[in-house]
């Protein structure tokens, strides 16, 4: 008898094939249990009613009305929301681009072999942790305050203003912006892990072939750093949509001046936790994924014509 | 000129660029000399190269001054009385106006140490759910096999683009049909179910890397799935488990969409939510003692920054962590 065929006999009739299309699912159950209940109750649940909730009122109070799509008619003619839109695609394309472009400067700074490095990547990536806080939205508020430092120091090179930054709505978003690209460590510290990554050899080839530093950098170090700047920018997209804490301690919650801080994340908290339409703050939620959505996907098809992948 | 911008990309030297060496920092400029025109110039080229150098250092520290005079200056005026605030904007400490901090310390209705004592309170919790469940999940995804295993992982990673946005309001009305609301664990809970996928999906890439053959041999030796989990893999996992710890305590201590949300009695209130109510409590009369109270509520975050540093690094490098 061969092995085979005793080794047949020991799986029994039709073992193998019940055995492999049935796997042992039970250390799997324990080990993601948790995982599970939180997918179900905490992700999959509340997706399934947001979407039933976008097409209902409710407001907590009374059981929920369903009034077909009246919650996205009304998003058509809501002047807010087209302002809440504006505001946030401005702040996302212009603070975007700001950050990572001066993510990928200082790291293209850092990368040639310098002293301290660790020392200047430290300084420069603790902006990126305290951002967030509202201890730093609290001192935005001060600094582009009419008398804040901001204006201070425009005093001290002899330009006397009393603007308060904060309360202009021409001027008031651009602080938020600047508060975004003052962040730039983290997208810094992930260029400057890729250009590690770049092999030491393509250097030597360049200047033995002559290439000058612009060159080099043009040739080597650009095409091959386009997969570390493409996922920095889906990442900084997404981040950025969803920025709020900022934009809700500067206005004090209320977008304030004229709404020119009225980040699309605030409208939605506005409308939902404020004055509790939690119906029409759904609709506006899966309006929100399918904009991010949107943005992520012409993203990737751009990536086609500038990202080079090595293969 | 152009025709060595395209051999640049040609096949042969793409290739190269897989053989991966132990990381080494491209430096070909600063350390490798130029063959040709830096060996005829030789001093004249390292002379120029420190000039060089010592450009770029003060240009870096420059920036460094500017990246970090906001935080400084906020420092030394929690260190001011109010009326020197507005009018110094200069980073060179005048005063040690501790009355700051102690006034500030006890202007809300509770002392800042109840604040203080709350978000530790969630943020300990939260690191403990993640550290636990993420870890526990990474093990089933990275080293079981089950039924719908990959639609499950797949799901997993989609829910680390959905915006909370989008599920704050039906887990908002589940937290206040359940009556949770205004208490911690709506904040805690879901880090015990896993929810924070980055972490899951950052300690399943690090069980890949370890070489299966451990598992292998514990398996041999008689071991189940919780002792290879615990026995095994969990030691071998501290740099992940350590990122986690400090993402998720930065996150955590600096959150405030959910706590804001979730937490409206004033006893419960984390400090990010503490530092709201300044705003809305005090006139602009009284920035000394909210700086104060602000930069009370980011050393922590300095600290474990110091601290962590290394992981940090990691975290983001590997995930892309913010």
């Amino acid at each position: 008898m061969s092995i085979a065929e005793l080794s047949r006999m020991a799986r029994g009739r039709g073992g193998p094939k019940a055995r492999q299309k049935m796997p042992d699912n039970k250390p799997a159950l324990v080990f993601l249990g948790p995982w599970l209940i939180g997918a179900i109750c905490l992700m999959i649940g509340p997706i399934i009613a947001s979407l039933v909730l976008s097409f209902t009122n409710y407001n907590l109070l009374q059981p929920a009305k369903f009034v077909g799509f009246d919650n996205f008619i009304r998003m058509l003619s809501d002047p807010r929301l087209r302002k809440s839109l504006e505001v946030t695609s401005l702040y996302v394309l212009i603070s975007v681009p700001g950050q990572l472009l001066a993510a990928l400067l200082l790291a293209i700074l850092l990368n040639r072999g310098l002293r301290g490095v660790t020392i200047y990547r430290a300084a420069f990536y603790l902006p990126s942790l305290l951002g967030s806080s509202v201890a730093i939205a609290v001192l935005w508020r001060q600094v582009f305050g009419a008398q804040g430092l901001f204006n201070a120091m425009l005093g001290m090179i002899g330009i006397h203003t009393e603007i308060s930054w904060i309360g202009d709505s021409s001027t008031a978003l651009g602080t938020l912006i600047l508060l975004h690209v003052w962040t730039f460590g983290s997208p810094m510290v992930i260029f400057l892990a890729g250009l590690r990554q770049i092999p030491t050899e393509l250097y030597e080839a360049a200047t033995t072939d002559g290439a000058n530093a612009w060159q080099q950098f043009k040739s080597v170090t650009m095409p091959l750093l386009t997969p570390i700047i493409f996922f920095n920018l889906v990442l900084a997209v997404i981040n950025s949509f969803a920025s709020f804490t900022q934009a809700f301690i500067v206005s004090g919650g209320t977008g304030a001046p004229a709404d020119s801080t009225l980040f699309y994340t605030l409208y939605l908290y506005q409308e939902g936790f404020g004055s509790f339409r939690m119906g029409y703050a759904s609709a506006l939620a899966w309006l929100l994924v399918i904009i991010v959505g949107a943005a992520t996907a012409i993203l990737f098809w751009t990536s086609k014509f500038w990202v080079h992948y090595e293969d | 000129m152009k025709t060595d911008s395209t051999t640049l990309q040609a096949p042969p030297r793409a290739k190269t660029a897989r053989l991966r060496f132990p990381p080494r920092r491209p430096d070909p400029v600063a350390i490798t000399p130029a063959p040709t025109p830096a060996a005829k110039s030789g001093r004249r080229g390292q002379t120029r190269r420190r000039v060089l150098a010592v450009v770029k250092h003060v240009c870096l520290i420059l920036l460094v001054v500017v990246a970090l005079y906001p935080v400084i200056w906020m420092l030394v005026s929690s260190l001011r009385p109010d009326g020197q605030i507005f009018s110094n904007p200069s980073i060179i400490p005048t005063t040690l106006h501790w009355e700051n901090y102690t006034y500030g310390w006890t202007a809300l209705t509770k002392p800042f140490s109840t604040y203080l004592v709350n978000s530790l309170l969630v943020v300990v919790a939260a690191i403990a759910g993640n550290l636990i469940t993420c870890s526990m999940a990474a093990y089933a995804f990275a080293r079981l096999k089950f039924r719908f295993q990959k639609p499950a992982f797949a799901f997993m990673l989609v829910t680390i683009m959905i915006p909370i946005h989008v599920v704050i309001v039906p887990q908002y009305i589940l937290w206040s049909q359940l009556g949770l609301v205004n208490t911690f664990w709506p904040l805690i809970i879901p880090k015990f179910c896993a929810t924070d996928a980055f972490f899951t999906f950052l300690m399943v890439q690090f069980i890949r890397g370890l070489p299966k053959s451990l598992d292998e041999a514990a398996r041999i030796d008689g071991a189940g799935h919780g002792q290879i989990f615990f026995r095994i893999l969990l030691p071998l996992m501290t740099p992940a488990l350590a990122t986690t710890t400090i993402f998720t305590f930065i996150w955590t201590w600096n959150d405030f969409f959910a706590q804001m949300i979730y937490l409206t009695d004033p006893k419960l209130y984390t400090v990010s939510i503490a530092l709201r109510a300044y705003i809305d409590a005090q006139t602009s009369s009284s920035y000394g003692a909210m700086f104060a109270m602000s930069m009370v509520s980011i050393i922590p975050v300095v600290l474990i920054f110091i601290f962590g540093q290394k992981y940090l690094v990691q975290g983001i490098a590997t995930t892309g962590l913010k």
